[in-house]
């Protein structure tokens, strides 16, 4: 038992700090899309919401399941889409095509 | 465990999408290999978790995809803290439920150890929290609630209170997890926690309280990968929890305060005493017409925009980037000056620029920029303020003392566009617009840029 705590603490460590190499790397350019894709990434709790759903866990946690699995497939969908969608718009200088007004 | 490679392989899929965004370039790839493995992830446990209904599941899917799809084509780039906020308050409750649903299976199978109980508390606890400070932001970023920081007396000692009320219910659920009344306890107290939490914090400490959040929302997710023995969880919300956290670390010193200072501070509510003076009348302030600015405009060959948060408000970044194209046109140079506060979120004037068409090779961080100030014709500041306010390198006294700004006092000359000369922000007087060699240019940003480009383009002519 107390094995499975530990190893869960060495992934989260590590990972931890992988992610604080990574993230250093991002330029305050990309901020906002980093905090999207963040976003995006930790509805992977969809993975655990799907499993209560759907699991015949009983019907409370049925209910609780499937309004989770709306919130965490919001996050997941949306936020991969707006983050591309950001993403899609920095462009390097190279004769700026002339957008219609807004 | 028959889902562990497909789980192996998004969580490989999630590290390579946070690496891409290291440069505009490979981002966008990035992000795509983030999502395949999101897919990856989620047909791994469709195929191989013990799902025994998928109806549910299909029409929850669906749903969700697109609520998520519709809220990513259609909202305007402005609104972008606001949809960033949302986002973490789905995030957060999808946390909270499933720990609940968790809890509350576990219980009834007896499976219910203290290990999987201390995962869960911290999961529903950060959870709810996440959810109802997420709301409280949301709130104050649309306007529903009082942008202005609300504090009353006691209000530190009550949420301090609160937070350890949570460690010890903590404690004593995981000695015995079969209480679950202090384990709803738990959960209410994370809703109250959050709106308590967000009350005192004003608009200007929002990218701060994002952060955080953001932070927040991924320990919730990490929380819930020890309660479900899962890796992938505890990955992605590691990443996204340090993510969020090195965010608010760099906001907190992009504005000189500690994270203590801006979650207890409630910065807004000092009275602003100490402006040695200058809380002087409107007369005071150089008022200039639209003529005046163009002329100073028109014979500036280098030109530093300084956008702030006026900028999203009046939606004013088309514009901006037609004036810069003027005068560019004129033989000028233009560059834009972003300071990592300014707005409502990290990054949140690099986005709006971007959706006008700047190139991002014109977008300048604090660092790069400061020092060509001094050698600079004309600062443009388009409704910025805290972070042009030389008080903060020279009063002492000032609420934002210390807090790195623009050298924007020492450009041969100064346009403001303001919406008015009432102080913004916690009142604090700005030096800068008093200054001899600045100009007001008092209206909305939008219309007054419009008119300058006008004139921009008749003197051309």
């Amino acid at each position: 038992m107390s094995n499975e705590l530990l190893f869960g603490l060495y992934i989260f460590v590590l990972a931890g700090f992988l992610g604080h190499y990574v993230i250093e790397k991002v330029p305050p350019l990309l901020h906002t899309p980093l905090m999207a894709g963040t976003n995006a990434i930790s509805g992977i709790s969809l993975v655990g919401s799907l499993v209560s759903a759907g699991g015949h866990y009983g019907k409370l946690s049925m209910v609780l399941g499937f309004i989770a699995v709306i919130c965490a497939t919001i996050n997941t969908v949306g936020g991969f889409l707006i983050t591309d969608r950001m993403l899609r718009m920095f462009k390097r200088k190279k004769a700026p095509v002339r957008s219609a007004q807004a | 465990m028959s889902a562990s490679l497909p789980y192996l392989i998004a969580s490989v899929c999630f590290i390579l999408a946070l690496q891409g965004l290291s440069s505009p370039t490979h981002a966008r790839r990035g992000n795509l290999v983030g999502a395949a493995g999101m897919l990856i992830a989620v047909v791994g446990t469709l195929l191989y978790a013990q799902i025994l209904t998928f109806l549910w599941i299909g029409i929850g899917l669906m749903i969700g995809a697109a609520i998520g799809a519709a809220m990513s084509i259609w909202i305007p780039m402005t609104k972008m803290p606001e949809r960033i906020a949302l986002s973490h308050c789905f995030g957060g409750l999808a946390a909270a439920l499933v720990g609940v649903s968790e809890y509350h299976h576990r219980l009834g199978q007896g499976t219910l150890d203290q290990f999987t109980m201390g995962a869960l508390g911290l999961e529903v606890f950060l959870g709810f929290l996440t959810f109802t400070g997420s709301l409280m932001a949301f709130g104050k970023l649309q306007g529903i609630i009082s942008g202005a920081p609300l504090t009353y007396k006691g209000q530190n000692a009550t949420n301090i209170t609160m937070f350890f009320a949570a460690l010890v219910l903590l404690v004593l659920l995981v000695l015995d997890p079969s209480r679950s009344f202090l384990f709803y306890l738990m959960g209410a107290l994370g809703l109250a926690v959050g709106v308590l939490a967000v009350l005192p914090i004003g608009g200007a400490d929002m990218p701060v309280v994002i952060s955080l959040l953001n932070s927040y929302a991924g320990m919730a997710s990490a929380a819930t990968g020890f309660a479900l023995g899962n890796y992938v969880l505890i990955i992605a919300g590691a990443l996204d929890g340090t993510s969020g956290f090195l965010l608010s670390m760099k906001m907190s010193k992009a504005m000189n305060r500690s994270f203590a200072n801006v979650l207890f501070g409630a910065f807004g509510a000092q009275p602003d005493t100490s402006a040695g003076g200058a809380g002087g009348p409107a007369a005071n302030y150089n008022l200039a017409t639209v003529e005046d600015a163009v002329g100073v405009l028109t014979a500036a060959q280098t030109v530093i925009v300084v956008p702030g948060y006026g900028m999203a408000v009046s939606q004013a970044q088309h514009a901006v980037r037609e004036l810069a194209q003027s005068l560019e046109a004129r033989g000028a140079t233009v560059k834009y000056a972003i300071h990592p506060v300014a707005g409502r979120m990290p990054g949140h004037m690099n986005v709006l620029l971007a959706e006008a068409n700047v190139p991002y090779d014109q977008l300048y961080d604090l660092d790069d920029i400061n020092d060509e100030f001094a050698r600079t014709d004309v600062a443009l500041v388009v409704g910025a303020n805290d972070v042009v306010n030389p008080a903060a390198k020279t009063n002492p006294g000032s609420p934002i003392y210390g807090m790195p700004v623009f050298n924007v006092d020492q450009c041969h000359a100064v346009i403001v566009l303001k919406r008015s000369v009432a102080t913004g922000f916690a009142g604090i007087e700005n030096d800068l617009f008093v200054q001899p060699n600045t100009m007001m240019v008092l209206g909305d940003a939008k219309k007054t840029l419009r008119e300058f480009i006008a004139g921009v383009k008749e003197e051309a002519a």
